[in-house]
This record gives C-alpha cells, structure tokens and sequence, in this order.
C-alpha cells in the first residue's frame, strides 16, 4: 500500500473520477473509502491529475470529496496450493468465506483472501542449494488432491537465481517462506509457496509453443467425431438463447478428457453455478476417481453481481489455468459468456464517453478477444514436460444473429466453432450443434474418411429436405427419399445425444469409432424396399435399435443383444453393402 | 451528520432530470421537491463535482427553477411488515388504496445480491394446474420465467390464473404502465379467487410518472425478498417488463447516454438481470419465484427486451393465439424436478413436442397442396387431438392427468414403436386398445 491518496470529484454509475497529487499507474488497485467500508477499484483512464476508476462494487453513497487510496499494484490473482474445488467471484474472494462473513447477501467491501493462509501443506523440496532456476521453474512439490502441486520460482522475477537455502520436507503454510534465492547482484529473496501475479498478463514461463493436435475428447459425439477440439486449441459456441449452450459446457465440464477445469460463470445465472456447485461434489472423476470438485474451480461472477468485476472474472480465470498448465497439467478454462464480458467493456466505454464501435461496442472490442483467446495453448515447459490450456467461450448473439461484432471477433481467433441453432433447439434435438454451419480446425477421433461420409449423408439429407419442401414427397425418388431417411436416422442415433442419461452423455472415444463402423456399414447399404412407406418403416425400426443400443453400456451383454438385434434386422431389410461403404471399412481396419 | 439542508436554485431542468448544485449529496440518494402540483421525490443518479442529477419521480413537467430541493439523507426504501398483505402502492411507496401510509421497518430496495453459496438448487415444482406448464414446461419454485405475448394476448388474464392457482404463501404484484382497467380487472380477480389477502400490489398506471415505474420491479422484489427471509415461498408477477426497460431508455436518453441498440442504453443487460437474479431459494428459508410479461413489439423475439430477458431468464413462456407454444416456451429447470414426477413424464414430453414439429412440417406441405401419405395424416390427426386437448389456455388439469391424456392421444394415433420412445415405457404404459 503506498501513501499515495486522492479525492473523489464525480460519480456516474460505477464510474468515480478521483483527483490524485503523487503518481498513479494504469489499472492500479485503489479503495474508495465510503464510511467505514472501502471499495475495491481500478483505474482505467488518467487525465492530468484526474483518474477515473471503475468500482468493482455498488456505487451508492459515495459523496465528492471522499477518500480514495492507492495500492500501487495492479489486479492480481493469488497462486498457490489451495486453489482446486474453491468457489471465487471475479476478484478471487472465495464465496464461501464471504458467506461466513456476511450472511446471505454479498455485502460490499468485505473482501478475503484468495488462499487459505492457515492450512498446512506438505512440502517436499526439489531443488537443492546452488540449483540455478529461472522464473517458472520450481523448487519444490506438495501434493494437492489427485495432483502434485508444483511451488515456483515466482513467475514475475526475471533472470537466474540461486537458490541459497531450502527448507526440508515437512508442512508449512503458503506464506512462509520455504526457499532464499539469490539474484545475480546477491540480492536475497524469499519465495514462499504462494505469490501474486497480475491477471492481465499472459503467463509465458515456457520453453516452447506447440501446435495444438491432440483431440480432447468431450465425450459428445457431434464435438468429438465432426467438429472436434484439441488440447490447448479453442473454440467457441454461439448460440441465441435456449439453444443449449449451458448445458453443453455443462456436460462438457463433466466429461472432457483433462486434469482440470476451470468454469467462468461471467455475468450468466446464479442458478447455473448452484447447479454445479450441488452436483459436483456428488459426481467422479472417472480418470482420478475422486470427487469431480477436486478437479474444478468456479469463478462465479453471475448477472447481477457488479459488472466490473465480470469483466475481471475471465482475467482470473485465464491466469488459474496458466497457473495449472505450467505444472503439466492440461486445464480446460470454459466461459460463459463471452458476450457478457464484451457488454461489461461496452458499458464501461459508453461511461467514458468513447466514440463507440457497432452496436456500441468499443473500437479495442476485437483485440481484446483475441488476446483473450491467445492465452489458451501447448506448451513445452523448462522440464520438459507439456501442458496445455483449452478454451471454450459461449457467445450470446443479440438476437441469435452471428453476424454481430463479439461473434465475428470470436470467430476469427477460434480453432473451432459450434454454432448453435433455435430450429434444432426448439425440435428438442441435443446436442443442438448445427452440423451444416460448425467447423473445426483439428483431428477427429474416427477417421476423416468416415467422418466425411457421414457428413455427405447429412448434406445430402439436407438437400434432399429442402427440395422435398417444393416439390414435395411424391416428386423425389424413392432413392433420395431413402438417403433423406438415413440423414435423419444418422442425426436422431448418433448427432442427438442425452445429456441426463450417464451413459449415453459419456459416449468415449473408442465408442464412437465402434458406433460409426457400423453405422457406415448399416447407413453405406442398400436394401430391399418397395415403396417410400416402407422404406420409412423399415428405417424407422432401424432407428429405434440404435437409440436402444445408445442406452446400453459399451461391450456389456446388453449392447452385444441389441447390437444383435440391429445385424438380425440388417439381414431382414437384404442389405447389401455398396463398394464405397466396403472399401471406407476395410480401410479402417 | 449533514443537515437536510434546502436548495431552491434548480440549474437544469430536462425531461424529468433536474440538476442543483449541492455539496456532501450521496449518489442515489433521496431528496424531496416542492412543486406548485405537491410534493415529489427525487433520486440522485450522477455527481459531477457540486453539479447534482436527480429524477424527479412525479416528473419534470410544472418543476420550477425557484422550487425547494431538500436531501433526505438515505435511499429509496421501503416499509416491510405483514401490513402490507392486502395493500396496493404506488411506485413512490404511498398508498393506492384508501389504507394509511406505512413508515415502519424501512428497508432499502434494490440491495446486493445473493451470494451464489447461500442458494440451493430448484427443485420443488410448483403446479399450476395449466398442462402447457407442468407437463411440457414445468415452472419450478425460485424460477425466473418472463410470459413473452403480443399485445392483444390474455397475458394478464394468465398471470392472474397462475396467481389463484400457483401453491405459494404471498403474492407480489408489479404493475408497470398497467392500463387502468388491467389494474381493475387483476383487484376484482384476486378478490373473487381469495388471493387478495395475500398480496401485495406496486402499480404504475399508464398515466403515471415514468420515474415510478422504474421503482416498482425494486419496490416488489425487495418486499418479496423480506419475506422470503421469513420462510415464505413466494411468487412476484411483473407486467410488463418492457414497460420498465422503456422508461429506463426514456431516462438514459434525457441523460445523453450512449445508446447501443435501439435506442436502449448499454446496461440493459444488467439492469434486467439485477431484477431477475432476485429469485432464489434460499439455503434454509423461504423462496421467491418472479414471472414477468415481457411484450414483444411486432412479435419479435429478437427486440432488444425480450432478447436479453432470454438469456438472463431460465426459459420463457410464448404466448401466441391465446395459447403457450411448445415451442417458443422454454422451462429451464423442467429437468430438475420432472424426473421424480413419474417416470415417463420427460421421455412422454419429448416424443410429444418431436412429434408436434412433424406434425407442423406435415401441415406445411399440406398447405402447399402436397398429397398426404400414410404417415402424414396419423401426424395431422395427432396434431388437432394435441391441440385441442392439451394446449388450450382453458384446460384445467393435474399433472398426472395429463400425462395420462397424453398416452391416450398418442395411442390413438400412432403403432408405439412410431413414437421413438424406449421400448420399456410404451411396454407400461401404451394403453389398451
């Protein structure tokens, strides 16, 4: 805290501008003293000897004249052991602990620190006397639910340094210090387990970048066989509201195939995060075994609460999972939304008086986005080991129109996109990803080849729909009506998916590539039908099988019976497997 | 502490915001001005340096710049006892009716919000006899749900049917911009159904001042919240939250604020979320439940009101042609409490809304003079029986009815394996024919 005072001069909204003597920085940390309370801001813009602050708090109260201190420090999250299965808003003060404070509402200017700082860690140090490290490195391990949480050289010291002395193994408290280094100068410092680290900066203690390849399975088939993600890519999912973004970073949250996950509640419902908050604890990690929680943390800055801090919230949820990624791990940060970060930019734009953009969204909207997303990657850490940060931001389109400035902006910096639609929605068909308007930029966990297949069919399908619609069923072939019927079943069995049924929600990697073989083969056949009605029965009844077949768990007994079932009625129909079909399988094999 | 000290010297006078230059005024603060028309408040809404904003609730027309301000020293509040069952207010707190002013126990509206550990998760279902609703959209105790309608739709006729029929232990009641005669018509229909005495009304009448329909969602949820906290359930009904946003744009363009889409200011979002977010059950208390008619102009979903209400609120009601559609209507939380209804009611409710959008495709062809197969006319049968005997706004049903009306209707129309449910419910509960 420096000595460094001012006076408040004008208030609108959650925008103060204070009049200031000494040196104050961008986006330094000030209190507004209101009473006895103090009010946590920031600065965002300095005129002269004005500055003009946005307060992460209700501004009501607040009088000119009124002192404002500053901190010298800009917006930092706390990093350390601790961190997993705690509940934040965008400041980093966990829930929980505010509740004990003040009850049920969150009363302004009480804020707690981000780590516990009276537990206990077992520490266990790694490095020895004499060890040269640089920033990013660590001296020392402590174990922190299914993981081993690595102690660092702070990543704000640059340079080398020495480590002088280390404590031996046993447990301490994240602020004590358990190492001195020494600069090249001989300066000493004491690295504890914890330190601060500003949230808007991008973490770069990394040897390497690497391109993004390997797929991270999600578990949802649509994602994972046509529009997947990879480990430390990023996508987005726009989609007007009811389309079911929630539900599918939900699922997603559950499911995907990584060490931890970050969920940023920006601006969204409370009751979303009550959800997560009331089954999480409940659910296992299938990889670890152990409660979903300890794999999670939540940064919950949901509608209602201040909307400086939401534009906050995402910049501490991006830092937790660089934090994360430099120990290995790969961390999948998803937020939702974005849109409600752009608008909490976009109100406090208009409160500054600046020329606005489109639709009233500031001119720096665009590299804003981007450099948000650029903190997602691979990488290659200073021990050799890889890490990975994933992100995946929901966009909600005003009007469910993606032509608008936060999708576009959006758009252009993704590795993926899933775009949602109400007509898909509203025909109650989930996942309601659109598969003729979504693409990904990485691999497939089943075979290009047969995911494109698939495709065709569903274009096709597609096509064949829409010219039904003119000339209706009577004007098309019985061959295309047909390939219309396979489009369908191939969406109502394998795109459609029930996120509330357990197994059908975890469809795994090896599933899918079971499922699509014999899809392509039951999908790739011709059959014996004499007329449209029956060819609509005869799929019809091919269908029920499958979505029967969707329900039961891979390779059990009841999967074998109705994949039975499915090959009886296969030979009912006559199937015969064209050439294409046949030569895609052999392919496969 | 400050003296209410009296300012008599108005700078500025701008559709309902005046400017007076004071010293040690807080933002939001109240102050009262004399008016040759009587008194008014008015509320503080932007300081620069000693140049003080205020709305002017009675509204700016008469205000002369001679009138006497004084600050009161506090905010907006509101008196909270269980005197206030039966009573009906203005969007200043006065009183509608003929009743006395009540000054006791005043608390302060539009507070903080909830911390997110303090509530649990919804999953009480709350019947309102309506099948539209708790068979196919499942209104869940502490949900947030806006009755998006045209005008011209019954929508006030469906609140005042949810307020008699809902199960909760108090009713609020805002009315924003009410035509008098609505005013009129939710009195005598509450009175008539017994619920009266267990209401409480904040209305704004068309004819008044558009700086109190800003402060009647605050006044309504704040009541709502104080009994809440004393383990009531209950249920706030807002019409009509475009009424609301409308004034709030009034007052932002009087106030030269950057609009960012038609003419709404940039915080709409916020603003209508900081209302919204006040539903909640809370951890070992009562609950509030808010549902808010939200007009679209020219039924489009895609106006500023009603879209950024869908994606604060946790699903949406359509109303269209005196009925709620499948399929603009929404309940978000349906999934947490139809599963322990009865176990065929989710599985039951899907196949019946994927068969109504056949039934909707069939019936387009049919119109574009398409021939009609075998399968199109058991979908055109389905479609009439559906429409006739569960989605008319009259039917008056229990869940469990309806459930059973609905195997009926499917029976009658479609073989079970037509239907795309599991093969072990129609085993159940396919009726005999």
């Amino acid at each position: 805290m420096t000595e460094n005072k001012g006076k408040v001069v004008s208030i609108n909204g959650n925008l103060v501008s204070v009049e200031f003597d000494g040196n104050v920085s961008m986006n330094e940390i000030c209190f507004v003293k209101v009473g006895d309370i103090a009010l946590k801001s920031e600065v965002i813009r300095i005129r002269g000897n004005v500055a003009q602050i946005q307060v992460y708090e209700m501004t009501d109260g607040i009088r000119c004249g009124d002192i404002v201190e500053f901190t010298g420090d800009m917006l930092s999250a706390d990093l350390g052991p601790g961190l997993l299965g705690q509940v934040y808003d965008g400041l980093q003060n966990p829930l929980p602990i505010l509740a004990e404070q003040a009850g049920w509402f969150l009363e302004r200017g009480i804020y707690a620190d981000g780590l516990n700082v009276e537990k206990k860690w077992e520490f266990t140090p790694t490095a020895k006397v004499g060890d040269v490290l640089r920033a990013g490195e660590y001296i020392g391990t402590v174990p922190e639910g299914p993981f081993t949480h690595k102690i660092f050289i702070p990543f704000y010291l640059l340079g080398n340094y020495t480590v002088k002395s280390i404590v031996s193994k046993g447990e301490y408290t994240v602020k004590e210090t358990v190492a001195v280094v020494t600069d090249d100068r001989g300066r000493e410092i004491n690295v504890s387990m914890s330190f601060k680290w500003p949230v808007k900066r991008a973490v770069k203690c990394y040897s390497e970048r690497l391109a993004p390849v390997e797929t991270m399975e999600t578990k949802v088939r649509l994602i994972d066989s046509f529009f997947p993600v990879a480990k430390g890519g990023t996508y987005c999912t726009p989609g007007p509201f009811g389309a079911g973004k929630t539900v599918l970073q939900h699922t997603t949250s559950k499911y995907a195939d990584v060490d931890i996950v970050i969920i940023a509640a920006c601006g969204e419902r409370a009751g979303e995060v009550v959800e997560t908050l009331t089954e999480f604890p409940e659910l296992t990690d299938p990889k670890t075994g152990r409660s979903l929680m300890e794999r999670t943390i939540i940064i919950c800055n949901t509608s209602s609460m201040p909307v400086a801090s939401r534009e906050a919230s995402v910049y501490t949820s991006v830092t937790l999972a660089e934090y994360y990624r430099q120990m290995g791990l790969n961390v999948l940060l998803l937020a939702d939304s974005t849109s409600r970060w752009a608008q909490a930019l976009r109100e406090m734009s208009g409160r500054l008086e600046e020329i606005p953009g489109e639709e009233a969204f500031p001119a720096y909207l665009e590299s804003y986005i981007a450099a948000f997303y650029e903190r997602a990657g691979y990488v290659r850490l200073p021990d050799g080991s890889k890490g990975s940060v994933t992100i995946g931001g929901t966009v909600s389109p005003a009007g469910g129109n993606f032509e608008e400035p936060v999708t576009q902006a959006t758009l252009k910096v993704v590795g993926a996109f899933h775009g949602l639609s109400r007509e898909r929605s509203d025909a109650r068909k989930y996942p309601a990803i659109d598969p003729l308007i979504s693409w990904s930029k990485y691999k497939s966990v089943i075979d290009s080849k047969k995911s494109e297949f698939c495709r065709d069919i569903l274009i096709h399908g597609s096509e064949i729909d829409s010219m039904m619609k003119v000339v209706g069923e009577e004007g098309t072939t019985l061959e295309d009506y047909t390939t219309y019927l396979k489009s369908e079943m191939l969406d109502a069995v394998y795109l459609q998916q029930n996120s509330f049924d357990l197994v059908d929600a975890n469809c795994s990697k090896s599933r899918q590539n079971y499922v699509t073989d014999k899809l392509v083969y039951v999908l790739g056949s011709d059959y014996d039908v004499d007329n449209k009605d029956d060819a609509r029965s005869f799929i019809n009844r091919m269908r029920q099988k499958f979505i029967d077949w969707n329900y039961n768990e891979f390779e059990s007994d009841a999967f074998k019976k109705t994949e039975a079932e499915i090959d009886a009625l296969y030979l009912e129909g006559n199937g015969k497997l064209t050439a294409y079909a046949e030569s895609l399988l052999k392919d496969g094999e | 502490m400050r003296m209410n000290k009296v300012y008599n010297k108005i700078e500025s006078i701008t559709g309902n915001v005046i400017t007076v230059r004071a010293d040690g005024v807080q933002y939001k603060e109240l102050a009262q001005i004399n008016t040759r028309f009587g008194k008014s408040l008015a509320q503080v809404n932007k300081i620069d340096g000693d140049v003080v904003s205020l709305q002017v609730f009675a509204g700016g027309q008469g205000v002369s710049t001679g009138d006497e301000v004084r600050f009161l020293g506090h905010e907006m509040r509101v008196s909270f006892s269980e005197d206030l069952l039966g009573r009906i207010f203005n969007g200043s707190g006065d009183p509608r009716d003929n009743g006395p002013a009540l000054t006791d126990n005043m608390k302060p509206i539009g507070g903080p919000s909830v911390n997110p550990t303090k509530r649990i998760l919804a999953n009480r279902m709350m019947r309102t006899n309506i099948p539209m609703i708790d068979m196919f959209n499942t209104l869940v105790v502490s949900q947030k749900l806006p009755i998006f309608s045209i005008s011209g739709e019954p929508y006030n006729q469906l609140l005042a049917r949810i307020a008699m029929q809902a199960e909760a232990d108090v009713i609020v009641l805002g009315g924003m911009g009410l035509k008098y005669d609505d005013f009129l018509y939710f009195k005598e229909e509450l009175s008539k159904g017994g619920a009266l005495s267990k209401t409480v009304m904040f209305i704004h009448t068309a004819s008044d001042p558009t700086v109190e329909c800003m402060m009647i969602p605050d006044m309504a949820l704040a009541v709502a919240e104080q009994f809440a906290l004393q383990d009531k359930d209950v249920l706030v009904l807002l019409t009509d939250m475009t009424n609301f946003a409308d004034a709030m744009k009034e007052i932002a363009i009087t106030q030269e604020q950057v609009p960012s889409n038609r003419g709404y200011p940039g915080d709409l979002y916020s603003q209508l979320a900081s209302r919204y977010e006040k539903a909640v059950d809370f951890d070992n208390s009562g609950s509030v439940t808010v549902l808010a008619v939200t007009t679209m102009p020219g039924d489009d979903v895609t106006h500023p009101v009603p879209d950024n209400t869908g994606y604060i609120t946790e699903g949406q009601y359509y109303l269209k042609g005196g009925r709620i559609e499948p399929f603009g209507s929404l309940s978000r939380l349906k999934q947490n409490v139809n599963g322990k209804t009865r176990k065929d009611h989710r599985a039951l409710m899907d196949a019946m809304i994927r068969l109504y959008s056949s039934y909707k495709e069939t019936l387009e062809k049919k119109n574009m003079g398409f021939s009609m197969n075998r399968w199109d006319e058991k979908l055109l049968r389905y479609g009439e029986l559906f429409e006739s005997r569960l989605m008319d706004l009259s039917v008056n049903l229990s869940l469990e009815e309806a459930l059973d009306l609905g195997w009926e209707i499917l029976a009658e129309c479609f073989q079970s394996d037509e239907t795309g449910i599991k093969s072990d419910l129609t085993d159940e509960f396919w009726p005999e024919r």
